[in-house]
């Protein structure tokens, strides 16, 4: 199982070493050339979804990574990543936009908004930790809620796309990643 | 552990890999935005008109701060005095993302910085050694940066910091556990933060180069050296071409052993600001607060 984890800004070092202690094989992506390799499943971490959107253009990534997307390649977002995932973004401008939602960046306010909870995700209580977190505003087509707090979304999937506000790389709860294995072991 | 400050400590994790902008106004603001900066850092001068203008410097204008966080979307940090925690508890209350207690403005207190834990809003403070960055995280700092000397465009401070830091957590990684008492007495700092250091082989929070950053160069060779992120300052808004210059610096963060990539970067990006040298300057900014 060998997984590349976006490395362009932000959370990817917390996301490769949550994804080794499962026993996946992680590396970074930072440039084309990184991605001429086999790989089973894509994450796309917590930072800032401004400057992962313009690096990912920059570095010319945006377009091979869109088209591995789209073709069923398994994916998780989380936070910023859930972001450039979205088809529609309030308040900011989509990325990829293949997961049918809409996502209001910065929902719950700046850094002193930010807060950890535990809610139902797949079944099970686990920790979510969010950090001017995003939520989903609405979801479209065959888009499945996983979790909400607080009466909004916080969750979701949608074929092999799958996206949280919070960031499961910071938790010891593995709930997010085992849905996540599952996707990669099915396509 | 207070839940408040493992926030905090998050957030700069969410920064990592990113590159943080000096902004005086919120046109500057959106231009960095536009470049990829991963936060701001808003104030009425830059260090370099700062140093130029003499005086005493301060907090700036609340007014002026919450423009900017109108024009972007990205963190917004501000600067208070150190120990200035009045000026701290101004800028919680206009829900500042990060404070930066920084001796680029005029100290307010020459014996004690601001007791951070007392405050929900985080703190990046600066540091010229591992004694200095443990004592700020001690007193609830949750980022700390290099305090290379600000509005010089000169790295060697930055330089000089990082290498400094990073021997003395190899150091401390080399002891045994029973020499760490003594460690923690010649450091003046808590025992807990040195046992960390010593299990870790890093610093408990994120470290950011800041001070002098003014080329992708700059940026990479800071990067190469260990800092997980950049502060620019003076270097882009005081070099010919802010938009290029922003851009390339975020993309040579990124791709910082590369380079092919980053001599791309490097090229016909205009004047770069002009600079000072260490021997030139009257005041050492960085010998504010220890």
């Amino acid at each position: 199982m060998r997984i590349g984890v976006l490395a362009v800004q932000g959370a990817f070092a917390e996301h490769i070493a949550a994804l080794k202690r499962l026993g996946a094989d992680a590396f970074e992506i930072r440039q084309l050339q990184d991605i001429s390799q086999d790989f089973d499943g894509l994450v796309l971490p917590g930072g800032e979804s401004t400057v992962m959107n313009k690096l990912l253009h920059d570095l010319g990534l945006f377009q091979p990574l869109k088209a591995k997307i789209e073709a069923g390649l398994p994916v998780l977002g989380t936070c910023a990543g859930m972001i450039l995932l979205a088809k529609s973004v309030e308040g900011g401008i989509p990325c990829f936009g293949t997961l049918d939602m809409t996502v209001k960046r910065n929902a719950y306010g700046r850094q002193l908004g930010s807060f950890v909870c535990k809610e139902q995700f797949a079944g099970q209580e686990i920790t979510m930790r969010f950090i001017r977190a995003p939520y989903v505003e609405s979801v479209e087509n065959s888009t499945e809620i996983l979790a909400e707090h607080g009466g909004k979304i916080i969750a979701v999937r949608q074929g092999n796309q799958l996206a949280t506000a919070f960031h499961p790389e910071l938790t010891e709860d593995t709930a997010v990643y085992d849905l996540f294995f599952k996707s990669l072991a099915k396509s | 552990m207070n839940e408040q400050y493992q926030l905090n400590k998050e957030l700069a994790q969410m920064l990592k890999g990113g590159v943080i902008m000096d902004v005086t106004t919120p046109e500057q603001a959106e231009i960095a935005q536009a470049a990829g900066a991963c936060a701001v850092m808003a104030l009425e001068r830059i260090p370099a008109d700062i140093r130029a203008a003499g005086g005493v410097s301060r907090m700036s204008d609340p007014a002026m701060i919450r423009s900017i966080q109108e024009a972007v979307t990205i963190p917004v940090m501000a600067k208070c005095r150190i120990g200035h925690f009045a000026e701290a508890q101004i800028l919680e209350a206009i829900e500042i993302d990060y404070i930066d207690e920084s001796e680029v403005l005029s100290p307010a207190d020459d014996v004690y910085h601001v007791d951070k834990t007392k405050f929900r809003v985080p703190f990046v403070c600066g540091a010229k050694d591992l004694g200095e960055a443990l004592r700020r995280i001690a007193e609830g700092a949750s980022m700390i940066r290099t305090k290379g000397e600000p509005g010089t465009g000169d790295i060697v401070q930055a330089v000089r910091h990082m290498r400094k830091m990073n021997s003395q957590i190899r150091h401390i990684v080399s002891l045994s556990g029973d020499e760490l008492y003594e460690e923690a007495k010649q450091l003046q700092v808590p025992y807990e933060l040195v046992k960390q250091v010593h299990e870790s082989g890093r610093l408990p929070v994120v470290n950011f180069a800041a001070g002098g950053v003014a080329t992708p160069a700059d940026a990479a060779l800071m990067m190469q050296l260990g800092a997980e992120g950049v502060f620019v300052g003076s270097g882009i808004f005081k070099s010919g071409d802010p938009k290029k210059r922003a851009s390339a610096i975020v993309q040579a963060v990124t791709n910082y052993q590369d380079a092919k990539l980053l001599a791309e970067l490097s090229s016909g990006l205009g004047e770069a600001m002009v600079g000072i040298n260490e021997q030139e300057i009257a005041v050492l900014m960085a010998e504010r607060g220890k």
